[in-house]
């Protein structure tokens, strides 16, 4: 039961943290390597508003989502924009603006055990016996929420059906008149502020720390490439099977080896299943 | 209505015209102005050493021809066989952990365990990357992105190799110059080499590949085989690079997998201009001495050699070497259209 529990929230969290990189994927065929820094960002940026600032949570948590958004718009409308349709280019730039935005963090002290975001919810509660705390049934809910809220977003407005557009036939949806470019702006706004909500969510359960912001790039991209990148229902199973993986190895192996089940996992679709769980229509473009 | 506009006319320097077609034998001029190129950069790199002051300036002579290294093996890869990979580190850690318990278990002399560790590491390279080479982009960035990663993980969770401490007091070059000559007649070779493989047949078969592997395929070529070939000559050089560093330092350990190893070396190609194999030896020549001296700020200079690349990749992406190629075979001028 306790590893049900926890292999739950931990799935969850890993579906909360890929939900960005795979809608700016699937809309705008971007790999966004900077996912990890604007997820850690976000937490470094809630800390200085409610700490250096004094503002309250609630406002605090709202720039610093609207923050990182602005931030991700701007890495697509000044550097990304002008390399579109060069894969190669489009992973490095984003890669080295990721790096440089975690490594100035780090380089501007951000290091250390002072910087804790407290949780929303304090306490614990039993759920069938297991002890857990408040925060990561909040995560839970959560993610089901973003996950419901996104779904109605991309199926009932007229933003998100435009953006679906976009991500199936590009040149069909231009003669319609939909404008990419703002579009995939869009949708990396989108895609980060939903880095932060996740980073929101997550961070308070410990400290904040710099290097969590590659395990979240990684553990993102590693669930896309498992569900098949740019699908929603492969993102939801593909974070499942690894979010139960990493706990049961957690529990009976060790802790050290999580990101090794990871890679397993990513290996062993690639060679079984190339374009994921879900990706069916990209399989011939992907593979050789 | 009319509407004035202005470009830039290009036009081959007439010693360029001559020099390359047969006249290009019939005076010392010609034959000085295509071989000066590629003299300067043999002759610089050979005098380098001879010119440094100080003992710590010729250790980072050290330093820029091992991202040099890294970066004609990432150039490599990414520009003739279309693999984006971002572990650099990979390599490094591999030939510098082999080189090490090769070194502390067996007492194997460097002169051995530098071969033993470039092959050796290279297959293993080669064997792990294997399952994700039938792929291509984002999947090959990432999966290269976490192997580092992981294997500095795996040892610190296993404690071997020595842990977190690595291998202490392993074996170190004679002096001073053959550290610096070793790698210098290295990273030449390696650049000449390169450059030469790139236009036999194997180099047309891996340019075909990032070009449009399905028309590859479809004239019944291997390209899983080939692109294994391409990870294992890079990864010679790679590992080479990491076994020389081990015994440069005579110490091995964690940070061998650490990021500067496989960021420098993308950005130093990057810089030196993609696609031209030399590019990265300029670039590492340029970004390594920069680095080292902001080294007193600590993690600042990976943010400064992000922001030059991510620059260059936007603003400049023929990179230096293609603008004094041109600079050296044509002239400017504006006319108005």
């Amino acid at each position: 039961m306790n590893l049900f529990v926890y292999g739950v929230v931990n799935s969850i969290t890993l579906v909360l943290i890929a939900l960005g990189f795979t809608l700016v994927y699937g809309v705008s065929r971007l790999p966004n390597f900077a996912h990890g820094a604007l997820y850690i960002l976000t937490g470094f940026v809630t800390w200085t508003f409610l700490h250096k600032l004094g503002i309250n949570y609630t406002a605090a948590v709202f720039l610093a989502l609207i923050f990182t958004g602005l931030v991700g718009a701007a890495i697509y409308q000044l550097l990304l924009v002008r390399v579109r349709g060069m894969p190669d280019s489009e992973i490095m730039v984003s890669f080295a603006i990721g790096v440089a935005i975690m490594e100035s963090l780090r380089w501007k002290g951000f290091v250390g055990s002072s910087f804790v975001l407290s949780p929303f919810i304090e306490g614990t509660v039993n759920l069938w016996n297991v002890p857990i705390d408040l925060q990561r049934i909040f995560i839970v809910v959560e993610g089901l929420v973003v996950v419901a809220l996104l779904w109605l977003f991309t199926h009932q407005t007229k933003i998100g059906l435009a953006l679906r557009a976009i991500a199936q036939d590009e040149h069909a949806a231009m003669m319609l008149g939909i404008d990419s470019d703002l579009m995939a702006v869009l949708a990396l706004a989108l895609g980060s502020s939903l880095a932060g909500v996740a980073a929101i969510a997550i961070l308070p359960l410990s400290n904040i720390t710099v290097d969590a912001g590659y395990n979240v790039l990684i553990y993102a991209i590693a669930v896309c490439i498992v569900g098949g990148l740019g699908s929603w229902v492969g993102v939801l199973i593909a974070a499942f099977v690894l979010g139960f993986g990493q706990i049961l190895t957690a529990a009976y192996i060790a802790p050290h080896y999580q990101m090794v089940v990871t890679l397993f996992v990513i290996i062993l679709t690639l060679i079984v299943r190339p374009s994921g769980f879900m990706g069916r229509q990209k399989e011939i473009e992907e593979r050789v | 209505m009319t509407i004035r506009a202005r470009r830039k006319e290009r036009l081959d320097r007439g010693i360029k015209v001559r020099a390359t077609s047969i006249y290009g034998v019939s005076s010392l001029k010609e034959i000085f102005y295509l071989m000066a190129p590629w003299q300067i950069l043999i002759l610089g790199l050979l005098i380098i050493p001879l010119v440094l002051p100080s003992m710590y300036w010729q250790r980072v002579i050290c330093m820029m021809c091992i991202f040099a290294l890294l970066g004609i093996a990432f150039d490599f890869l990414a520009n003739f066989v279309g693999i984006v990979c971002l572990g650099g580190a990979l390599f490094i850690g591999f030939g510098g952990y082999i080189a090490g318990s090769l070194n502390s278990s067996f007492g194997l002399s460097p002169a051995l365990t530098i071969p033993i560790a470039s092959i050796g590491g290279a297959a293993i390279t080669t064997l792990i990357l294997l399952p994700c080479l039938p792929l291509r982009g984002i999947y090959f960035a990432t999966v290269s992105l976490m192997y580092p990663l992981m294997m500095a993980r795996i040892i610190e969770a296993l404690g071997i190799f020595g842990g977190t401490d690595g291998l202490p007091s392993l074996a170190t070059y004679p002096n001073i110059w053959v550290d610096q000559y070793l790698i210098i007649g290295i990273v030449l070779i390696s650049t000449l080499a390169f450059r030469r493989l790139v236009n036999e047949d194997v180099g047309v078969v891996l340019r075909s590949i990032k070009d449009n592997d399905q028309a590859v395929r479809a004239s019944a070529i291997n390209v899983t085989f080939f692109k294994a070939l391409a990870v294992f000559i890079a990864s010679i050089i790679g590992c080479f690079a990491g076994a020389y560093l081990t015994h440069l330092y005579g110490w091995v350990g964690i940070s061998l997998f650490a990021l500067d190893f496989s960021i420098l070396p993308i950005a130093a190609a990057v810089v030196g201009g993609r696609g031209t194999i030399v590019g990265p030896v300029l670039g590492a020549f340029i970004l390594t001495p920069v680095s080292e001296s902001l080294r007193a700020f600590g993690t600042l200079r990976i943010v400064f050699y992000c922001l030059i690349m991510a620059g260059f990749i936007v603003f400049m992406p023929e990179g230096l070497i293609k603008y004094f190629q041109r600079k050296y075979h044509q002239f400017e001028h504006w006319i108005e259209v």
